[in-house]
């Protein structure tokens, strides 16, 4: 099995690694209560889809 | 490999996939709307779309029988019934009041629909392992852009109720149809 000949230093690891970014997540406003949501989801807080009662949320 | 298959596995093997997928669908057809996964509600789409279509088929194929007139009184009632095709969608759908709801009411309601009689809403992700949720709903059944409010979130889970199934299934679906409209005024309240 073939094997590192050296170790690299924690330096050249981390600088690898600068280019791993977590991106944030989309978001689009809900037409009906205006706070933030995921796309293409029932919002959350309202419990709204495409002008429509989908769920009622638990904390209403 | 799995090129060109269709389908998802859901981690089941083959009966346990079969039992889950019939679970599903019962539970849809006699509920009219679902809470489940995404993943299971687009397999559980696949299922149901057939059957609804294979029961609005047997209708037209019921009109043209009753045109030509058939042979006998009790090849017509069979006919009639939805004929082989309700026996085979029976196969599936053990619950026969569900089947009857699916060929005498869903049938006729869905009609003028050329295919599309299912809705998937997606809901997030569900605390615990993070699973896309879904509504998965009949459209004929749940009113277009009027706002429907939803008894809270606690639809028919896709194993869920068995046991009671066979004695309430009637009521259930007499009690669905008798709560819509009064669901239909609800939203306003909250
Ligand atoms: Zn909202």
């Amino acid at each position: 099995m073939p094997n590192p000949k050296r170790r690299h230093s924690k330096t050249r690891g981390r600088k690898r690694r600068t280019h791993y970014k977590a991106t944030a997540p989309a978001a689009s406003e809900c037409p009906n209560c205006h706070t933030a949501k995921l796309p293409h989801r029932v919002c959350p807080n309202c419990g709204y889809y495409n002008g429509r009662s989908i769920i009622v949320p638990k904390n209403s | 490999m799995r090129h060109r298959k269709s389908g998802r596995k859901l981690k089941r093997t083959a009966s346990h996939r079969r039992a889950t997928l019939n679970a599903l669908a019962t539970a849809l057809l006699r509920h009219k709307r679902i809470h489940t996964t995404v993943a299971k509600a687009k397999e559980t789409r696949m299922v149901v779309e057939k059957m609804i279509t294979r029961a609005k088929n047997a209708r037209k194929a019921d009109a043209s029988a009753a045109k030509v007139g058939a042979s006998s009184e009790r090849a017509k009632k069979f006919i009639e019934a939805g004929g082989h095709a309700r026996r085979e969608v029976a196969r599936f759908i053990k619950d026969r009041a569900v089947v009857a709801e699916l060929f005498d009411v869903i049938a006729e309601r869905v009609a003028n629909r050329p295919g599309g009689y299912t809705r998937i809403l997606k809901l997030g992700q569900r605390y615990g392992d993070a699973a896309e949720m879904a509504v998965i709903e009949l459209v004929d059944f749940n009113a277009g852009q009027e706002p429907v409010a939803k008894k809270a979130d606690k639809p028919a889970k896709k194993s869920a109720p068995k046991k009671k199934a066979p004695k309430k299934a009637k009521g259930d679906a007499a009690k669905a149809e008798a709560t819509a409209p009064a669901e239909a005024t609800a939203p306003a309240a909250q």
